[in-house]
């Protein structure tokens, strides 16, 4: 690999309200290969890849394609010259059909108007190529299942005639049928001559597809290797740092607990067929697999969101709560810190104090009549219990950073003194030593007698911090580890169903 | 200066240029100025409490980020009943009926989630129909209650009875807003409402509780308006939606929800009622008042150059 | 293919066919049966909300309003009371400007949303304030002058076109026939659908339109041209109110700057929106369709003549069947599994 880069970034800096993404950047890619960005949530790579293919634009630095330098002003520039992403978001229309989302910004024309049965062989075509024929493009986007979504989404891209494919998480919700299918398609790309920016957090995906491996930590550029030149061990301790020991507090030996919830059998729609699981008091019992796999709607359920859930719930004498109103109160109490901070925690544009107590008011007056000195004594309260660093609390809650934020909506449930905490993936995109702050305060919470039922979808976070793990599968508990046996090894085997056996 | 404080200063200081004018136009012409003198700006709020009152409770239905179109009906109505029903039971007839409209106004947002855009539509569509129905689409004979008439016309401490109505309601919504759980509901609900549902805040009360604020004060505009004119009619109420709006607007209350201050709202009346006057003193046509109007709301937007709020 | 035609369209679906069930009780319960002649007048009574509510389709279908659709209308139909006489040149120019007027008011729409970024209901609203204040300069009282030839012609049958231009042997021509009971006012409004919105459709910007409402990050992401196709939406929303308008003025051979009138061809455009099935959120739905919903709303008024109904009932019934028709989505809303769909 003599030959120049295809692309190649230098001094690349990008800043979000204050806060660094990206430091210095340099990075390359060459012609033909397939090139691994590893990194955890929040090191940068969804920044790097947002920069290459034209959503945002860099601060300061500078970006070569072919030799060349560009800037591309927005997604269509960057695909223009052949730069092109499938985006971890989904970047489908869902109301319109799969053939017109294939071929979405230059659709085939014929006087001026978008040919629709020209529209219509070339989704076919490019669907045959990602092996969907059985996908009719005619089809509505709303309709199909996320696997199906993420395979037309490939299509689109390839019907783009990329120079640079990049793929952001491009195979979380994918088959394993579909996952070959992809391995496939990318190494007969990769002897096409077209570059390829693969970045998963499957290591295995990883190391079987990739020549090439970056690592980005904290918004910087680590290093650069060819494929075995690392061990897996040296890759772990350059993604997380030298922070690798102390990262997460010491569990207490393993005890008898009462139970605080005892559910048995759960289902809901396709996403919870039969789940089982037992709660104790004081305990952090820890939920992971695959994303997908019904962890999700297995918190939503227990906080009473989902209708038609069935199955024995035995919550403190209680059933299943009917509303998150009834969740929150009565005995034990549940709080949920729900999956996306921005549209589901938090209302961004309102002050800290604001959101510190929107899910207290019975704290902070008498009869819905607001006492200024006992909501003042909450927030107050709120702030120093997380140690979140914040100008006022009059300011948006948005100018705090992805941590703070956090902290947050933590605090706003700790306001109402719940008995059992549901987390769903608290620590996703937050700085290191924040989340070294939120796994303290769990385990205080622990030992204070809380009972905290956490999803996480970082099995590292899983091995250190959870009492017992619970795998989930398509459904189920596939898995219970409990001590010494929670390991990467077993919460991955259990994650894709292949019986490693104990 | 606070960004939520910049349209509150900037149309405070569009009402004096207004003011300014209007005085500058009178002084060259006729050589009075009336605007200046405290029983004509009296008058003139007077006339404008009864858009004041309208604005206070659409306003609360605004932040949560819906709206109601039902305003005019409701008014109408409320003022028909009461004329109709007539004695001591007047006012609390209307009353109930703005309560009664509110509710289902409510039920139809919140429970079943139909757009309130096009359920207060709806709403006002067959409340209209109601009063052209029975009244047989002439005006009413019924007369304004001696107590509607007092509570519109008359004055205490040389003050219109009116503006103190007007004033109570803006007491009121203005504790509601910055003092109770309720006022937080409402813009934790407009900013996003899915946090505020897994938040565990009462969805359906709240914003059924907005709508009937709303309805309510317009119903009671509605009585005040009747006894201002000394009886009700069809139509009385189609004046008072879209300035009703535009007041809350222009007051620097996001119309997609979620921020906004009572102050703010009031500005904004009193520069649309402001605006009215000296536009009538000019002896400006309708056709350029209209033009004025369009103008004015769009150049003040631009100049808050409040963006779209982000979405997806 | 009929199938999932009909499936994904469901909500069309429904308001064709409760348009047919109504039109044809209508026709039966009819003293006279179907006649042409009521045909026609039913076709002129329909053809200008049908045109206002194609003009907002556009802007909601990428989950805006605009509030200014009545009043353009009313503009442009105060400016064809003045021009819509003369020679055929001078008619033709006359038509053309009209069309101009509400097109470039729409795209002044357009500008103001998209550059000043003000809400587009916010924003029209007040344009449709200074397009009523701009009708009543040009009408402060209702009159005008319309060619009398154009105006018979443009509200009858073909035949009547034919015959009145003495076109295809005065409407005598052997291959004008099988059309010449099809009322004008149907063929002006299926033309323009047709020769403009269907096109329009099939470009990139209108699909861009469809595709900010589904999804508009999506729609950024995927390089389709966001402000290009806002810009169209409301440019367009401009032009088929201009329709409406110039219609209006044949109709009536008249030019009145009512203010009442243009609120309630506003308010009733977004009532037929909803009726066609075309989502206010955006994304899903047409223009066909709202013409479906403006007949629906027409054919109910209908019903009032021939089943003497008391007229003084009429909006009290209209409003109904608008609440009842919009609560009948709500099953929807109880069929939800996880709540946290009902809110955004």
């Amino acid at each position: 690999m003599t030959d120049a880069p295809i692309i190649a970034l230098r001094g690349i800096t990008k800043s979000y309200a204050g806060i660094r993404a990206l430091e210095g950047v340099d990075f390359a890619a060459h012609r033909g290969s397939v090139h691994g960005i590893l990194g955890e949530n929040g090191a940068g790579k969804s920044t790097l890849i947002k920069i290459i293919s034209g959503v945002v634009q860099p601060d300061a630095g500078e970006m070569r394609l072919d030799g060349q330098p560009v800037r591309f002003a927005s997604p269509s520039a960057a695909t223009a010259e052949g730069v092109v992403c499938m985006f971890q978001e989904l970047s489908l229309i869902p109301d319109l059909s799969v053939a017109d989302n294939i071929s979405i910004a230059a659709p085939p024309r014929r006087m001026g108007l978008i040919d629709r049965k020209a529209q219509l062989r070339r989704a076919e075509e490019l669907l045959a190529r990602v092996r969907c024929e059985d996908l009719d493009p005619r089809m509505m986007v709303r309709d199909l299942s996320l696997s199906r979504r993420q395979m037309v989404e490939i299509a689109k891209a390839l019907g783009r005639d990329p120079r640079v494919l990049i793929l952001d998480e491009a195979t979380s919700a994918l088959t394993a049928e579909d996952v070959q299918t992809v391995y496939d398609l990318l190494g007969r790309l990769k002897a096409e001559g077209v570059t390829v920016l693969f970045i998963s957090h499957r290591m295995n995906e990883v190391e079987a597809l990739c020549d090439r491996l970056s690592v980005f930590r904290n918004g910087r550029h680590i290093e650069t290797f060819a494929k075995g030149e690392r061990t897996d061990a040296e890759i772990v301790r350059l993604m997380i740092g030298r922070e690798v020991t102390a990262k997460y507090p010491p569990k207490p030996a393993p005890t008898a607990r009462p139970p605080v919830l005892k559910v048995e059998g759960m289902e809901w729609e396709d996403a919870l067929k039969g789940v089982s699981l037992t709660l104790g008091k004081g305990e952090i019992l820890g939920v992971g697999g695959l994303d997908g796999q019904g962890q999700k709607e297995l918190l939503l359920a227990l906080f009473g969101v989902l209708k038609g859930v069935r199955g024995r719930v035995d919550l403190g004498g209680r059933r299943l709560p009917s509303s998150p109103i009834a969740a929150k109160s009565g005995e034990p109490r549940v709080a949920l810190i729900p999956e996306d901070r921005k549209t589901e925690g938090l209302m961004l544009p309102l002050s800290i104090a604001d959101n510190l107590v929107t899910a207290a008011f019975d704290r902070i007056g008498r009869s819905g009549v607001i006492d200024p000195a006992r909501l003042e004594a909450a927030v107050k309260d709120g702030i120093a219990r997380l140690q979140i660093k914040l100008g006022h609390p009059s300011d948006p809650v948005r100018t705090l950073s992805g941590g703070n934020q956090q902290k947050v909506v933590i605090a706003k449930w700790l306001m109402t003194d719940p008995d059992i905490i549901l987390m769903n993936d608290p620590t996703r995109g937050i700085d290191v030593g924040t989340k070294q702050e939120i796994f303290r305060m769990m385990r205080d919470l622990a030992d204070g007698g809380k009972s905290i039922l956490f999803y996480s979808s970082d099995y590292a976070e899983l091995i250190g911090c959870a009492d017992r793990v619970l795998v989930l599968y398509d459904g189920r508990v596939v898995r219970e580890l409990e001590g010494d046996a929670i390991s990467e090894e077993a919460i991955v085997g259990a994650s894709l169903n292949i019986g490693t056996a104990a | 200066m606070k960004t939520e404080d910049k349209p509150l200063v900037i149309a405070a200081g569009f009402t004096l240029v207004i003011l300014l004018i209007g005085t500058g136009y009178m002084l060259s012409t006729s050589g009075t100025m009336p605007l200046l003198q405290p029983t004509y700006l009296l008058q003139q709020l007077q006339i404008g409490s009864f858009l004041g009152i309208c604005a206070a409770g659409l306003m609360l239905v605004i932040l949560t980020g819906h709206i109601d179109l039902s305003i005019p009906a409701t008014l109408t109505g409320a003022a028909m009943i009461a004329t109709a029903v007539g004695g001591p039971w007047a006012i609390p007839a209307a009353l109930a009926f703005g309560l009664a409209v509110g509710l289902v106004n409510g039920a139809g947002t919140a429970v079943l989630r139909v757009p309130s855009m096009i359920f207060t539509l709806g709403m006002d569509t067959v409340l209209r129909g109601v009063t052209v129905a029975q009244t047989g689409g002439f005006a009413p004979q019924d007369q304004a209650t001696p107590l509607m008439l007092t509570l519109a016309k008359g004055r205490f401490l040389g003050i219109p009875l009116a503006l103190y109505a007007w004033a109570g309601v803006s007491i009121l919504i203005a504790f509601l807003l910055a003092r109770t759980t309720f006022g937080r509901a409402l813009y934790a609900i407009g900013t996003r409402e899915r946090a505020a549902y897994l938040s565990g805040i009462r969805i359906r009360p709240v914003i059924i509780g907005a709508f009937v604020a709303s309805s309510l004060c317009a119903a009671l505009a509605g009585v005040l308006l009747a006894g201002y004119s000394a009886k009700a009619y069809q139509g009385m109420g189609n004046a008072y939606l879209l300035p009703a709006i535009a007041a809350v607007v222009l007051g620097g209350t996001n119309v997609l929800g979620g921020s906004g201050r009572y102050a703010g709202t009031l500005i904004g009346v009193i520069l649309i009622v402001l605006l009215n006057s000296v536009l009538s003193i000019m002896q400006m046509p309708e056709a350029l008042r209209q033009i004025i109007y369009g103008v004015v709301i769009i150049a003040m937007l631009l100049i808050y150059g409040r963006g779209q709020r982000e979405t997806g | 293919m009929m199938g999932r035609l009909i499936a994904q369209n469901r909500a069309f679906a429904g308001a064709l066919a409760l348009f047919a069930a109504l039109f044809v009780t209508y026709n039966l319960l009819h003293p006279r049966g179907f006649s042409s002649a009521v045909f026609v007048q039913n076709a002129n009574e329909a053809v200008a909300i049908a045109f206002v509510a194609m003009a907002q389709t556009v802007p909601v279908l990428m989950r805006g309003l605009d509030l200014s659709v009545g009043a353009v209308m009313t503009l442009s139909a105060c400016v064809a009371s003045y021009l819509l006489t003369g020679s055929g040149l001078e008619i033709s120019m006359g038509i053309l400007a009209v069309l101009a007027t509400g097109t470039a008011f729409g795209l002044m729409n357009g500008l103001i949303v998209v550059h000043g970024r003000l809400q587009p209901i916010i924003a029209t609203l007040a344009t449709g304030a200074i397009a009523i204040g701009l009708a009543l300069i040009l009408r402060p009282q209702p009159g005008g002058n319309v060619d009398g030839d154009l105006s018979w012609a443009m509200t009858n049958t073909v035949w009547d076109l034919a015959d009145t231009y003495g076109i295809a042997g005065g409407g005598e021509a052997w291959w004008i026939r099988p059309f010449a009971d099809i009322p004008m006012p149907l063929v002006l409004l299926f033309g323009v659908a047709l020769l403009v919105w269907l096109p329009f459709k099939r470009t990139v910007t209108g699909r861009t339109v469809y595709a900010i409402g589904s999804a508009e990050g999506a729609a950024y992401v995927s390089g389709l041209p966001i402000n290009r196709a806002k810009l169209a939406a409301f440019t367009l929303a401009g032009f088929f109110s201009a329709c409406a308008g110039l219609y209006l003025a044949l109709q009536t051979s008249t030019g009145n700057a009512d203010t009442v009138q243009a609120g309630a061809y506003t308010l009733n455009s977004i009532a037929a929106v909803v009726l066609g099935g075309t989502a206010l959120a955006g994304g899903i739905g047409g223009a066909i369709a709202s013409i479906i919903g403006a007949l629906i709303l027409r054919v109910i008024s209908f019903y009032f003549r021939i089943l003497d109904i008391e007229p003084l009932l009429q909006p009290l019934i209209e409003g109904l069947v608008l609440l009842l028709a919009v609560s009948a989505g709500a099953w929807r809303t109880f069929a939800v599994k996880n709540r946290l769909e009902l809110f955004r």
